[in-house]
């Protein structure tokens, strides 16, 4: 069992969660994930290793409450206890002083781009992070980062704050003011990471994409997590899970990603009617 | 018990396995071999010649000593017949099951020349199981403890095997298990109606009695490397991680939604327990009243097809490219498979799989095959008849080929030896690996095998690891 010893909302939906997990967090690098089940019964789902605390034996976990699994652990405490927590897992990021290096994070890829942004930092690139949400609640870790980075840029879809757009056109704003820019890491919706690679590829700037398929072990054995990455099939958990931008196949990502769409409105659906009778059972019992 | 002559004994049949009625067991994921009765066993152990010259014995890889434990089952002293058959084996009610033992012990049993061979493995299931049920597990002897400490990685038949010898032997042992369940194939691999989870759970309960400790979450390569292990106080290291890492056909349409492994397949339906969603977290694709090929002629392949006709499959199909007699898998699971009403398609290979305008899988087009000469495997090597292609209309496919080699030993530990395949190399007689105190066993070495022969090839590790910490 691992403690969960913080647990925040960093915006709606987005929880920040320090767990006791200390060979992780003495092992873990930049670009690697764990595989969580929080309970007896519950699905094994990978989540990238946002941050770690060596002396304290933590790891730092950043989840958006999409599915049943990721609901649930958002409904968890500083306190309760995940059944297991496996890793860390995947290849580490490829790390090195490029020059000018951009990390764009959307939504709660931002969390995941975060160490990638730290350890660029650390290899010397002057290091520039993009952070983009639909709206300014969805912006994070933007105080985090600027503790970090040389340049933090937040954009909004609807523009409530910071520049009104998508974290590609300010992409192309970086580019077309003549910046020379050597290395692009970008993590977050797949739609996100395939329109930065487009924007990239015409200047050919090297770009990396974390990608995010359903996995099972983690670990090689099941071939669940299949893409394909310059026209071969890769195992995102043990090839990757950080790929060139320019080689992946996103359709086919975003295909198999679609597989158990059916299946997991219907785990959220059992799951939060379940959740609205407990609520209701609590109120009459309160009453 | 009147002494009975050759010639009588050799009269009795052998005795049938009970099992679940074929159309009802493919509704449900209980046992299909239902074990036998007292009176079962004992008429079948009075099949047994007793040979001068039991060569029996020479067919098992862990050399169980089986003229001895069929004459106490003969006697009715089951569980002084168990008893006997854990002096060589620690897992007998697994592999009473999952034993290909027509291809081993039975294969060379005397009675078997003539008539049918003595059904060893259905002997040695029913004393495990007797002994399971009446006289709990029986604390073994143990020598006194050496303070010598052993890290054995996967929780799998090979590790658990080395393990058990391990402990009594006088070692510390810790098996680290990358899954959060343990059992590795045994639990993730194997279906519930051929080896039910709580025997494996009760195998290895009985290890942990005996002092074996077990770590789950634990993927040696990543959580620690083998280089830590042995810096951390372990003195030597087995490496059982099995091969685990599925190989494709490598046919257009692969990645299409609907095409599983049949290690992600298994894993969710087994491991998972998928086949309670959504009362388990864990989906897998809904096969009610579709149609499922299932491609490869081996155990996983019929376990994979039998399970998918288990969750409603209209159509389930093995495609496999040879003949009938070519089948890798045991005749019984053949057997089994076909009175569940899984059909085979023979002489037939995938060309490419077809898809429908959102990627889902909607058939398959198979190309006939007819079989040339014998190839390197000695089987006959099967050429694809030019023109035979047709559609064959499915929802799901299961890929059940094999498996390669998992890269996270080889990509973190750099002075072991691999072969082109990515198998570690050893020394065939010790299974020591090319780093000191490092051995190897079971499927990463020998690639996809079974049962037993990763069980035999921890226990000859657990010998020479033995040898190596009693010099060192």
């Amino acid at each position: 069992m691992y403690k969960i010893v913080k647990a925040e909302f960093l915006a709606e939906n987005i929880k920040r969660f320090i767990i006791e997990a200390p060979k992780i967090a003495a092992k873990r690098k930049a670009g690697q994930f764990v595989i969580i089940r929080i309970k007896e019964g519950g699905e094994r789902i990978p989540l990238t290793i946002a941050d770690s605390d060596n002396s304290n034996g933590t790891i730092t976990i950043i989840v958006q409450g999409i599915g049943k699994t990721t609901k649930e652990l958002n409904s968890m405490q500083a306190g309760d206890l995940i059944m297991d927590v496996v890793g860390p897992l995947g290849k580490a990021s490829h790390i090195e002083n490029f020059g000018t290096a951009v990390s764009i994070g959307g939504g709660v890829g931002t969390a995941i781009a975060f160490p990638a942004a730290v350890a660029l930092k650390q290899a010397g690139n002057h290091t520039i992070s993009i952070i983009g949400g639909r709206t300014k609640e969805l912006v994070i870790l933007e105080d985090e980062l600027k503790q970090v980075c040389d340049e933090v840029y937040p954009t909004t879809d609807d523009g409530s704050y910071g520049f009104h757009g998508f974290v590609t056109q300010r992409l192309k704003e970086l580019i077309d003011s003549g910046r020379k820019i050597d290395f692009v890491l970008a993590i977050g919706p797949i739609p996100m990471m395939k329109a930065v690679a487009e924007t990239t590829r015409p200047f050919g700037i090297k770009t990396v994409v974390s990608l995010n398929p359903v996995m099972v072990d983690g670990t090689g054995m099941c071939g669940g997590c299949r893409a394909i990455v310059d026209d071969k099939t890769v195992f995102v958990c043990v090839d990757g899970p950080e790929f060139d931008a320019h080689l992946v196949d996103f359709k086919t990502l975003e295909r198999r990603n679609r597989f158990y769409k059916d299946d997991e409105q219907t785990s959220l659906h059992e799951y939060m009617c379940n959740y609205d009778r407990m609520f209701e059972e609590k109120l009459t019992t309160n009453n | 018990m009147p002494e009975l002559t050759k010639k009588e004994r050799m009269k009795i049949p052998r005795q049938p396995m009970p099992e679940q009625d074929s159309l009802e067991r493919s509704k449900n994921f209980k046992e299909v071999n239902l074990g036998f009765t007292e009176e079962l066993a004992k008429m079948e152990a009075l099949r047994c010649l007793q040979c001068p010259k039991p060569v029996c014995i020479d067919g098992c890889p862990v050399e169980i000593k089986i003229k001895d434990f069929i004459q106490l089952v003969a006697e009715g002293d089951f569980l002084g017949a168990a008893s006997k058959i854990k002096e060589d084996n620690m897992l007998p009610a697994i592999c009473g099951r999952v034993c290909p033992q027509e291809e081993q012990c039975e294969a060379k049993c005397v009675v078997g020349i003539k008539g049918e061979s003595v059904a060893i493995g259905r002997l040695e299931r029913f004393v495990a199981d007797f002994e399971r049920e009446h006289a709990g597990l029986k604390q073994q002897e143990l020598k006194s403890k050496t303070g010598k400490k052993v890290a054995v990685i996967g929780s799998g038949p090979s590790g658990l095997s080395c393990a058990g010898d391990l402990i009594q032997m006088g070692h510390d042992v810790t098996v680290f298990e990358a899954l959060h369940e343990l059992g590795g194939v045994l639990v993730y691999g194997i279906p519930e109606f051929r080896l039910p989870k709580e025997i494996v759970k009760s195998e290895i309960e009985s290890l942990k009695k005996l002092g074996v400790e077990f770590q789950t979450n634990a993927v040696i390569g990543f959580t620690d490397t083998i280089d830590e292990l042995l810096q951390s106080g372990y003195d030597a290291v087995f490496i059982a991680v099995g091969a685990g890492l599925p190989y494709f056909l490598n046919i257009e349409g692969e990645n299409l939604n609907g095409v599983y492994s049949s290690n992600e397949f298994l894993t969710r339906v087994n491991l998972m327990k998928a086949y309670k969603f959504p009362e388990s977290d864990t989906p897998v694709f809904n096969v009610n009243d579709k149609n499922v090929a299932v491609f490869g002629g081996g155990n996983t392949a019929m376990d994979a097809v039998r399970t998918s006709k288990r969750l409603g499959a209209k159509n389930a199909y093995i495609v496999y490219r040879r003949s009938e007699v070519e089948l890798p898998a045991r005749k019984e699971e053949v057997h089994h498979a076909k009175a569940e009403g899984i059909e085979f398609i023979l002489l037939s290979n995938p060309a490419k799989f077809i898809g429908d305008e959102n990627g889902w899988l909607k058939g398959v087009e198979l190309i006939k095959m007819e079989l040339g000469e014998p190839d390197s495997s000695g089987r006959r090597k099967p050429i694809p008849v030019e023109g035979s292609n047709y559609i064959l209309d499915i929802d799901m496919a299961v890929i059940a080929i094999g498996n390669g080699s998992n890269p996270i030993i080889q990509q973190t530990t750099p002075e072991l030896h691999f072969n082109k395949w990515g198998n570690i190399l050893v020394n065939e007689e010790t299974m020591a690996t090319s780093k000191q105190g490092v051995f190897a066993g079971g499927d990463i070495v020998t690639g996809g095998a079974t049962v037993i022969l990763a069980m035999g090839a921890g226990r000859k590790a657990a010998k020479a690891i033995n040898d190596y910490l009693c010099k060192i």
